[in-house]
């Protein structure tokens, strides 16, 4: 059980009123929280051992090296890589997935197809299609039915020789879906298919287990993890990441550089090029290591209560329906009012304290499938309470007053 | 009436308001009385983009002036673009083009209204002050 007043007291700016009102926080799903030990980690690597890594030979940047590849052994343990080399850092969960169409431009040839799911944010849609664009393959969607699921027998009919790489978010951001990601692996490879999982939605809730899932590339970003903006991970089994060409070029990724001919660094320095974030790197692993002590179990626990309660009060309001109502489901609700446009609701809400997410969320496609300009979605964290529900509840009857 | 003139009136109406609530609620019942446009005009092209509301903008000559009509699916987006066009229809493109806009920041509009929201707002001016460029350069 989690002690949810010590938990919230980590979170300086839980404590904090936004337009004269206490704030809830429930767009978690764009960005989470920052507990006192990541901000303070941030402030002691500047003041203490900020130096550039991997070439100095001073003090400090040995420091500021061991640090960040401590941090990067730490996510290797958190996700259960084979290798720390396999654990490459990036900007971002978008960059990570960028990296990978980056690499496939010099595998695929016209006629092979991509495989994507319907319930894709746009960063794992876009880089693809323009995958696509420069190859010549296709581009193939693996549909959804009405309670935002992927449909398997429809995905085990699009797979065939043809398809060279599939990729699907671990959970949907818009709706909050698990996806079935075991299944999908192992009918990928069935046919000889990579397959990338977008984690996103998923590394703020759950551990995921790289070598168990068997999955080719798994991205996700440090943010909504607790940890630092502008960092994530690209994790890429080694045969892959030794295949793929590099991304960028500059220092850092190089063996040898003559004018004649550049040879290329090992795994992980390949695909690293430049200065990185250097503090941010070090700092989500003080963000994996607070989500471990915290557990992940009670993790899961809260947000499965926070869950059913938001479900079960926010279908008390006339004429409010959810979207993805799959029995697989993380903190998510993503929900209408019928004759209220989505965006009127959170403004208002919004005066009274609370922060929500309204519009289209980066799913274009999840919402011409329903058919709606966008849905207001609540994104629930752990440190989040049912009190926090039940504010919001009553804010979003009052903007129904105002609004109808 | 000049739009100087109108939007010291406006200024004086919000004014009047002590909080939020009361100014969404007025920005809510002047959406119900924005003048529609023609279902024939909401089209792709009259969809003022940087709104994450669908608002729709048609403008018309009539002699010499601009009339506006328009639309949104979200009622405040909606209240929000009847005060512009209460302020620039029926106006002339030369005095819609040298309008000066400072009255959307004593009505709290720009501070009270999200950024996406404000970026909405000025995507609106603009294609309006695009509509009088246009009507201005055909004259």
């Amino acid at each position: 059980m989690l002690d949810i007043n010590k938990i919230r007291a980590d979170f300086p700016i839980l404590s904090q009123k936004v337009n004269g009102k206490p704030l809830v926080y429930f767009d978690n799903g764009a960005t989470s929280q920052k507990p006192q030990v990541v901000i303070d980690a941030i402030s002691k690597y500047y003041q203490e051992i900020n130096a550039n890594i991997h070439r100095g030979v001073h003090t400090l940047s040995q420091l500021a090296t061991d640090a960040y590849e401590i941090s990067r052994g730490k996510i290797q343990n958190h996700i259960n890589a084979k290798f720390a080399h396999e654990v490459l850092f990036t900007s971002g969960t978008t960059h990570g997935i960028n990296l990978v169409t980056n690499g496939f431009a010099s595998i695929l040839k016209p006629g092979d197809e991509v495989l994507v799911s319907a319930l894709e944010h746009h960063s794992n849609i876009v880089p693809w299609q323009m995958l696509c664009e420069k190859t010549g393959a296709t581009l193939r969607v693996i549909p959804m039915n009405a309670d935002g699921e992927l449909m398997m027998s429809e995905y085990d009919k699009l797979l065939s020789n043809k398809t060279k790489v599939v990729t699907v978010n671990h959970i949907s951001n818009a709706l909050g879906t698990v996806n079935p990601i075991k299944y999908m692996i192992d009918k990928a490879h069935e046919v000889g298919a990579a397959i990338l999982i977008d984690g996103a939605q998923a590394v703020p809730h759950l551990k995921p287990n790289v070598q168990e899932l068997d999955c080719d590339f798994y991205a996700f970003s440090g943010h909504k993890m607790c940890g630092p903006t502008g960092t994530g991970i690209l994790y890429g089994k080694e045969a892959w990441l030794n295949k793929l060409p590099p991304y960028q070029g500059g220092g850092e990724m190089i063996k040898e550089v003559t004018f004649e001919k550049t040879t290329y660094a090992d795994l992980p320095h390949k695909f690293e090029a430049g200065t990185p974030n250097i503090a941010g790197g070090i700092v989500l692993g003080t963000a994996v290591d607070y989500l471990n002590e915290v557990g992940f179990e009670n993790i899961q626990q809260q947000e499965k209560e926070l869950l059913e309660h938001a479900t079960q009060r926010l279908l008390e309001i006339e004429g409010l329906k959810i979207f993805g109502t799959s029995a697989a489901k993380t903190s998510v609700v993503s929900f209408n009012i019928e004759g209220i446009h989505p965006y009127d609701i959170g403004t208002i809400i919004d005066k009274l304290g609370i922060a929500v997410r309204t519009g289209h969320h980066c799913a274009q496609p999840i919402m011409n499938f329903f058919c709606i300009p966008g849905t207001i979605r609540a994104s629930f964290a752990f440190y989040n309470t049912k009190e926090e529900i039940d504010v919001m509840v009553e804010a979003i009857k009052k903007a129904q007053l105002m609004l109808s | 009436m000049k739009i100087k003139d109108i939007q010291e009136e406006i200024v004086d109406e919000f004014s009047m308001f002590d909080d939020w609530m009361e100014r969404y609620e007025y920005i809510i019942e002047l959406g119900k009385n924005l003048p529609l446009i023609k279902e024939e005009f909401k089209t792709e092209n009259n969809l003022i983009k940087g709104c994450q509301s669908k608002v729709w903008l048609q403008g018309e000559k009539k002699d010499d002036k601009i009339v506006f009509t328009a639309d949104s699916d979200a009622i405040l987006t909606k209240g929000i673009i009847a005060i512009l066009i209460r302020t620039f229809s029926n106006q002339k493109a030369s005095d819609i083009l040298e309008a000066d806009m400072s009255f959307i920041d004593e009505i709290g509009l720009k501070e009270h209204l999200s950024p996406t929201r404000a970026n909405g707002l000025v995507s609106m001016i603009k294609n309006i002050k695009m509509y009088a460029l246009a009507f201005n350069t055909k004259n």
